[in-house]
């Protein structure tokens, strides 16, 4: 059977002036997927969605769409769908005219993009406020038009470009959930920039990590944050203890920090005795700050049960080992 | 006691505001319309009359009928350009822009005879073909684009700037061609800034006096504008007549500005023009 195909990034650079915001990156994202770009501002994921759409074009490198080359192939003919972090809605376009632009431009006749766009106020559940304009809804019914008006041309392929982070908090939450139950209705290769790893992990199934215009690493969510390739990653994915330890770095994350009254009596295990600065009781966690004998200080992130059986308080000596760490020699360049 | 303060300062700038408006424009506009109110319906009759106002009138139609959309699409090429694009020289581009509005009419006049005259550099080229610009209907077009050229793009440039480039990417992720682009979204978001660009352009096309003047040789009832008519008139002592065009020139005016809220009110979004 043949196998469908995603997108196939080969080898693409993409350059502003001398700021090289994109460095031969190779990457594939298979067909029906649902890709996230995680990195720091500048680290030049979203130049990469925007060469995938078209909206740039690389200096050198190869781009294939659903097996085609379309390297310079024109947005207008690469058939996305494209989601702004902004929106972009049309302002002088009710929502029925925006969901309905694309469908317009293709010739599809009056009937037939009155019936498409109902579906489509159904499906981002906006039916009754198609002859509202942008002006007159929130920021989260917006971009749920902006993704209507993506999916309505029936894309290859959505892209979205930090599609939540101009949003509040709790709407973030349920459009993330949303986008995940979508993507299992339509199917549609996809791929969202973010800079949030919490969103990327929440909803992807693959997870491509970038720092200066280069892939640091790929692979599922659960493989991003066991086993992070580089001090960067470990970093980048979830709070970290970044702790000095002769010539290596010691990568320690609080939740593996083991907090005990005694020394442990086990041979071998790294011991290190710490005195309680801070106690900080979040309801669900109890994060507590410790502060070395040597002057480092070292984050440990507690169960409500835990705390409860160490009774620690403040200024109270105890010893920490941890579950698990990764070490990199200290000299290693993020 | 601080609140009645704001209050009679908020009282004493509108009062001013409106006392220099009064005295610097709705007054010497009264006055006008008095004077030919006074000076009789017969004044009027005559003036309408006159082959040569006739011709002025009609004169001035067409060099504003030319320029104007001329500028406009001009105008509306330059902004986008100066805006969404970056090349070297780009700067110098926007100030040379302005010269226009900072160089003297009448110089303007001066330096398109030089050029266009029978021996300037473009004046050679144009006579050997016999088509003739300066104290000619070309020349004054000329002058008239030249002296109303910024306005388009003025108006237009920082509401580009404004509006971004996000609508018109989403635009051609949906598949629309740049001409599509530009006739659906661009020019909806942008057509604020065009009209009153337009307007500020036929004003001042209309209106325009030291730089036509040069071009035009003056010859009555052939090439004289509204504005080189109404100096003539004056100047030979026919006040009543040149009271009479003047209002008709202040008229056409008038209509624009009148035809521009009328537009404004109709599409129901004028408010949203930021000035």
């Amino acid at each position: 059977m043949e196998q469908e195909l995603g997108i196939s990034v080969k080898n693409v650079s993409k350059r502003f002036g001398d700021f090289v915001a994109v460095d031969r990156v190779n990457l594939e994202i298979k067909a029906g997927g649902l890709a996230a770009l995680l990195g720091p501002s500048g680290s030049g994921k979203s130049t990469l969605l925007r060469l995938i759409a078209g909206l740039e074009l690389p200096d050198e490198g190869q781009i294939l769409l659903t097996g085609k080359d379309s390297t310079y192939e024109q947005v207008q003919d690469r058939n996305i769908g494209f989601v702004f972090q902004h929106y972009a809605l049309f302002k002088h376009m009710t929502v029925r005219e925006n969901i309905g632009f694309g469908l317009r431009i293709r010739r599809v006749p009056h009937k037939q993009i009155k019936a498409r766009v109902d579906d489509l106020l159904e499906l981002v559940q906006l039916r009754g406020l198609g002859d509202r304009y942008p002006h007159q809804l929130s920021g989260g019914q917006r971009q749920r038009v902006a993704l209507a008006r993506a999916l309505a041309v029936e894309p290859k392929i959505l892209l979205l470009d930090e599609p939540f982070s101009a949003l509040d908090a709790q709407v973030r939450k349920d459009l993330r959930q949303w986008l995940r139950r979508l993507h299992e209705e339509v199917h549609v290769t996809t791929v969202f920039v973010t800079h949030d790893q919490e969103e990327a992990m929440e909803i992807a199934d693959h997870i491509v990590v970038m720092n200066k215009g280069k892939i640091e690493q790929e692979g599922t969510p659960a493989q991003i944050y066991d086993h992070p390739a580089t001090p960067f990653v470990m970093q980048f994915i979830g709070p970290v203890n970044v702790m000095h330890r002769q010539k290596e770095q010691v990568f320690i994350r609080p939740q593996d920090v083991v907090v005990t009254l005694s020394p442990p009596t086990e041979p071998g295990t790294f011991t290190d005795r710490a005195r309680v600065k801070r106690i900080i009781n979040l309801g669900w966690e109890v994060q507590v700050e410790l502060s070395l004998d040597d002057g480092q200080s070292l984050m440990a992130h507690l169960s409500r049960e835990q705390f409860a059986d160490l009774a620690l308080t403040v200024g109270q000596v105890v010893y920490t080992t941890s579950k698990d760490e990764r070490s990199f020699p200290l000299d290693y360049v993020i | 006691m601080v609140k009645g303060k704001k209050i009679s300062i908020e009282f004493l700038l509108i009062t001013i505001a409106l006392l220099f408006l009064g005295a610097m424009i709705y007054m010497p506009l009264l006055a006008l319309l008095a004077e030919v109110v006074q000076g009789g319906w017969d004044v009027i009759v005559k003036t309408w009359h006159d082959r040569n106002f006739q011709s002025a009138v009609l004169l001035t139609i067409l060099t504003a009928g030319i320029a104007v959309p001329l500028n406009t699409i001009f105008g509306l090429c330059t902004a986008w350009v100066l805006v969404r694009q970056r090349f070297p020289g780009r700067a110098l581009v926007m100030t040379i822009l302005d010269l226009p509005f900072s160089i003297s009419p009448v110089v303007v006049g001066l330096m398109l005879v030089l050029l266009y005259g029978k021996h300037g550099w473009l004046g050679q080229i144009f006579d050997r073909f016999n088509i003739p610009i300066v104290f000619n209907l070309p020349g004054m077009v000329l002058a008239t684009i030249f002296v109303s050229l910024p306005f388009v793009a003025r108006e237009v440039m920082p509401i580009l700037e404004e509006v971004g480039t996000a609508e018109e990417e989403a635009a051609k992720t949906l598949g629309a061609s740049g001409w599509q682009t530009f006739w659906l979204v661009t020019v909806p978001n942008i057509k604020w800034g065009i009209l009153y660009g337009v307007l500020l352009t036929n004003a001042r096309a209309m209106g325009e006096f030291g730089a036509v003047s040069v071009l035009s040789g003056n010859i009555l009832g052939k090439t004289q504008t509204l504005p080189l008519f109404i100096e003539e008139v004056y100047t030979n002592y026919q006040t009543g007549e040149a009271f009479a065009a003047s209002l008709v020139l202040a008229m056409l005016a008038l209509v624009t500005l009148v035809l521009k809220e009328w537009l404004s009110q109709k599409t129901g979004s004028g408010h949203r023009r930021i000035h």
